[in-house]
């Protein structure tokens, strides 16, 4: 008992030192007066280089923490006890952030470079005129599948899943508005609907996959389409690139009627402080280099067209992630929907996840 | 002076309690009467109670669960017999307590690797002529792996019990008589019941709410009530319907907790 005591007291303080330790390394590289910038992002979704170079060019030492869903960073927000600078929801959230206002908006006449945004990613229905928001990435929604088990060009549109050929072959992203949104387009229908009838309709469309779905998941399926598990998956171009990189068997393709398109965005929420650090680091995100610098460490669609000039030129000319304008006019935002709506599609879903 | 010293050391104790067991059931209790618009509503309870989702949902976990622990019992009791007639008894049980030193989600990666397609397991099948089968995402996948991690919380209170025995009653029961047979039927299992049913006890509502491997190894093609809590806290931020399932849990549990107590009461007394 005495040994364990020791041993324990030992390892608490030899995580106790390190702590310290890291806690005054971190300090020394960082500046504890003003001149800090609080970045709440999603985990690993910024070039780590870049935020030293921003502080080498501005001095602005740049704290960043992170979360891994747009409810979990809202509620931190609304409980307040926090003071983020800039954080990075979707665009359905920014809606809801801007209606329960917890936004600031932009101040334009202190912003330089928004003229390198493309037009087809600014003044979207979730925030006009982008008062409250600057685009970071944006995405797809789409189906990937293995050339050892799909003849390449052979699954190009949703309604081509349905197919028996897929039987117990498709992995879906385990996310509401995603899954029933796909349905929804296949019947020609909006991703927004509030209408419960064609929502119904949906679901019982859904329901007729199911004998063709492998799995409903959601990180872990980029490890199993690296890994040959499963022919075909319906899931974000983000996690599509990761997967890619891994197996190059996989390829991705947004169907041709439509599909989601989705934008993560830099916001200011009410809890900011260092408004100096955040306009500097807004400006040196819009410039052209440090964009797209960024865009090759992520691998996800930047928004920022003269950043887009200098990717490879491999990256530019993928179609599977910078479809061509004609597609990017089909495809559809999400906008927030009220609680009770939110409620009714996760209800349908759950439902649809329950046939069997 | 001694009354106030007997207070004071049961202070920590109530403090505890309070804190940490009274105060959060308190809690989910008093939110599974809110609505998302935070109105003091019953809408939670008569949906649940009237929704065929949530209904299905229960029974399903309540199957599986079942499930779980029955083979749980299978496998354990034959398990927990040998090693308690083994000679060095006490280091094959920690042989058996080792898994459960090891994180849930590594052991659910773990078997992954063994029932992918590619994996150890169908490497295996190979070698000897059967074809490659699609395991994960299986009902028989999920209960397989759920029973794997509940095996060492069944063995435990059955081994114990089962040491508790003396062998005078065995060898009384060789004396009568009885068969090996019977005296495994009338004298070793109705002796240990206070071990299975400490076992069931520690299996089964855990197996209510596994939410986390219900979407690993079962694709969250096996739902239960825990995915269900998941998403009320997570997505929809419905926390007064994620709530009422939470205390439905809480009522489950106290409900096997009375049919697994009130049989060894009863028996006490006659």
């Amino acid at each position: 008992m005495k040994k364990f005591l020791a041993a324990l007291i030992a390892i608490l303080a030899l995580c106790a030192g390190l702590a310290y330790g890291s806690d005054q390394l971190t300090k020394s590289t960082g500046d504890t007066g003003n001149k800090v910038l609080n970045l709440y992002n999603w985990g690993d979704y910024i070039d780590p280089s870049l935020l030293t170079k921003f502080q080498k060019e501005t001095g602005y030492h740049v704290n960043v923490e992170t979360f891994d869903s747009n409810e979990a960073m809202y509620t931190k927000i609304k409980q307040g006890g926090t003071s983020y600078d800039l954080t990075v929801p979707s665009e359905y959230m920014v809606e809801k952030m801007k209606a329960d206002h917890m936004l600031i908006p932009l101040d334009k006449s202190r912003l330089v470079g928004m003229n390198h945004y493309g037009h087809s990613f600014l003044n979207k229905s979730f925030d006009p005129h982008n008062k409250y928001s600057i685009p970071y990435f944006w995405g797809t929604l789409g189906i990937i599948y293995n050339d050892q088990y799909v003849k390449p060009g052979s699954l190009e549109h949703w309604n081509q899943l349905w197919s028996k050929k897929y039987r117990n072959d498709i992995m879906m992203i385990d996310s509401a508005r995603d899954i029933l949104g796909f349905s929804l387009i296949s019947m020609g229908q909006s991703v927004n609907t509030t209408n419960s009838a064609e929502l119904i309709r949906a679901k019982d469309k859904l329901n007729r996959l199911s004998p063709n779905v492998k799995a409903v998941g959601a990180d872990e399926i980029k490890m199993y389409m690296a890994e040959g598990e499963a022919p075909v998956a319906v899931d974000w171009s983000g996690e599509a690139s990761e997967m890619m990189s891994q197996n190059s068997h996989l390829h991705y393709v947004v169907p041709t009627e439509g599909s989601n398109m989705w934008f993560d965005n830099l916001v200011i929420p009410k809890t900011a402080k260092h408004f100096k650090a955040i306009y500097a680091f807004l400006n040196f995100m819009n410039q052209p280099k440090n964009a797209a610098q960024n865009a090759e460490y992520i691998g996800y669609s930047t928004p920022n067209m003269s950043a887009f000039k200098l990717l490879p030129k491999a990256t530019q000319d993928d179609k599977q992630f910078y479809p061509t304008q004609n597609l990017i006019d089909r495809l559809q935002v999400y906008s927030n929907l009220s609680p009770q709506k939110v409620q009714e599609y996760n209800d349908l879903y759950l439902e649809f996840k329950m046939h069997h | 002076m001694k009354r106030n010293y007997r207070g004071l050391f049961f202070t920590p104790y109530v403090l505890w309690l309070a804190m940490f067991v009274i105060a959060p059931v308190a809690l989910i209790i008093y939110y599974s009467f809110f609505n998302i618009h935070h109105h003091f509503t019953f809408a939670n309870y008569q949906e649940f109670f009237s929704s065929g989702t949530y209904l299905t949902m229960t029974a399903n976990s309540v199957l599986y669960a079942f499930l779980i622990t029955l083979f749980a019992i299978l496998i354990s009791y034959p398990m927990a017999l040998v090693i308690s007639k083994l000679k060095h008894r006490d280091l094959w049980i920690l042989l058996v307590i080792l898994p459960t030193w090891i994180n849930l989600l590594l052991k659910a990666y773990a078997f992954i690797g063994l029932l992918s397609h590619d994996g150890l397991v169908n490497d295996l099948f190979q070698f000897f002529g059967i074809p490659a089968q699609h395991m994960l995402f299986t009902d028989a996948s999920f209960i397989l792996v759920a029973a794997y991690i509940q095996i060492p919380f069944m063995i435990l209170p059955i081994y114990n019990s089962l040491t508790d025995i003396s062998d005078s009653y065995i060898r009384a029961s060789r004396d009568l008589g009885a068969t090996k047979w019977q005296t495994l039927t009338k004298v070793i299992i109705p002796m240990t019941m206070p071990g299975i049913k400490s076992g069931i006890q520690i299996v089964f509502i855990p197996s209510l709410s596994l939410f986390m491997l219900s979407r690993l190894i079962g694709g969250n093609k096996v739902i239960t009530l825990g995915t269900a809590v998941e998403e009320h806290f997570l997505t929809t931020m419905n926390w007064g319907m994620g709530s009422t399932i939470g205390v439905v849990l809480i009522i489950s549990m106290v409900i096997v907790m009375l049919l697994t107590n009130t049989k060894r009461k009863r028996r006490r007394t006659s």
